[in-house]
């Protein structure tokens, strides 16, 4: 009894659960890293370009951001500065995730930490319910999985993007939209602050219409996230 | 196939600043504890952020407003905010939106 109990214990922990609880999000992560590899490869870069990218950069939104601006000829600091903030969110996410990984060194939890994203993120917090800590080697299994998937997606939308003419005929620029849709959709029905949250929202809409107008597209992002955020943390104190 | 020297000082660039905040609260967080005004602020950047890129990609599709009757991507939206609501699956709500766009392609 004891026996069994710790095989199934152990093979719950493993690399190879950790790849399989990765599966939900396979198709997710093919179907918007195969945009982005069109994208980028329609914004100009080549194939090594968008496989360096996707494995350096590693993030979704970011690289459908860093192709159009890159199209758009915009200044490398610009590039950066957007994306340091477009994925600034992952700051939290560590943040929220560290009490799971104490049981690591630093260098251990660097190498878990550089391939966090939306998706992995979520799927570990949903395996950490009820646990104190979350296995290294499953972390692993679900990171690489999720890691290897992007890069091949990427690559797959690049080689396929030299023959689509016209990604927008087929509403594949309407991914990038679509994902930020559902990732603030899925954000705020995750958290307890529903009115909260549509104020900030509302006012980060409304900073980034006049920003953007006013300056730049980067600069209005970067403003209207500051902005609102402090919208959002005052609300909070005077209620 | 080649790497220009301009793009990877940016894609460099860019793994960098995202490469900083993935892993030093994992890293550094059960020593180092940030105020409780930061971590609340933090806590609306997700939020923020995301509403101003999707504020951003419907409203000004081509970098300035477009007009309500013109603007595709606002109608393509509403499907996929309805998806998003209801189902809570970030799959089905590119893929409705991406449906919903190629449709209004074809009739408009």
């Amino acid at each position: 009894m004891n026996i069994s109990n710790n095989v199934l214990l152990r093979e719950e922990s493993s690399f190879l659960a950790g790849a399989r609880d990765c599966l939900p999000t396979v198709l997710g992560y093919l179907s918007i890293g195969f945009a982005a590899g069109v994208v980028e490869k329609t914004a100009g870069l080549s194939v090594v370009e968008i496989g360096l990218m996707s494995l350096l950069l590693y993030a979704g939104s970011g690289q459908f951001i860093a192709a159009a601006m890159i199209a758009a000829g915009s200044p490398a600091f610009a590039i950066i500065f957007t994306i340091f903030f477009v994925n600034l969110r992952h700051l939290l996410m560590s943040a929220a995730i560290s009490p799971y990984f104490r049981h690591l060194t630093p260098s251990k939890n660097i190498l878990i930490g550089s391939l966090l994203t939306d998706e992995t993120f979520g799927v570990a917090m949903n395996a950490a319910a009820g646990k104190s800590m979350i296995s290294e080697k499953w972390m692993h299994g679900l990171n690489l999985t999720a890691y290897l998937n992007w890069f091949v997606a990427n690559i797959a939308g690049a080689y396929f993007g030299a023959w689509i003419a016209d990604p927008e005929k087929f509403g594949l620029d309407f991914a990038l939209p679509g994902m930020f849709i559902g990732l603030l959709v899925l954000q705020m029905a995750a958290r307890k602050k529903m009115i909260r949250d549509i104020i900030v929202a509302l006012s980060a809409v409304a900073i980034v219409v006049v920003v953007s107008l006013l300056t730049s597209g980067s600069v209005g992002v970067i403003v209207a996230t500051v902005a609102a955020s402090t919208i959002g943390m005052a609300v909070e104190k005077w209620k | 196939m080649e790497v220009r020297w301009s793009i990877f000082l940016i894609i460099f660039g860019m793994a960098l600043v995202t490469f900083i905040p993935r892993v030093l609260p994992i890293a550094v967080l059960s020593r180092v504890e940030l105020p409780e005004w930061a971590m609340r602020w933090l806590n609306y950047v997700p939020i923020a952020v995301m509403a101003a890129l999707v504020g951003q990609e419907l409203l000004l599709p081509n970098g300035k407003l477009a007009p309500l009757s013109q603007n595709l991507e606002l109608f393509a939206a509403l499907p996929a905010f309805i998806v998003a609501i209801f189902t809570r699956s970030l799959l089905g709500t590119v893929v409705v939106g991406i449906i919903a766009m190629m449709a209004l392609r074809m009739v408009f």
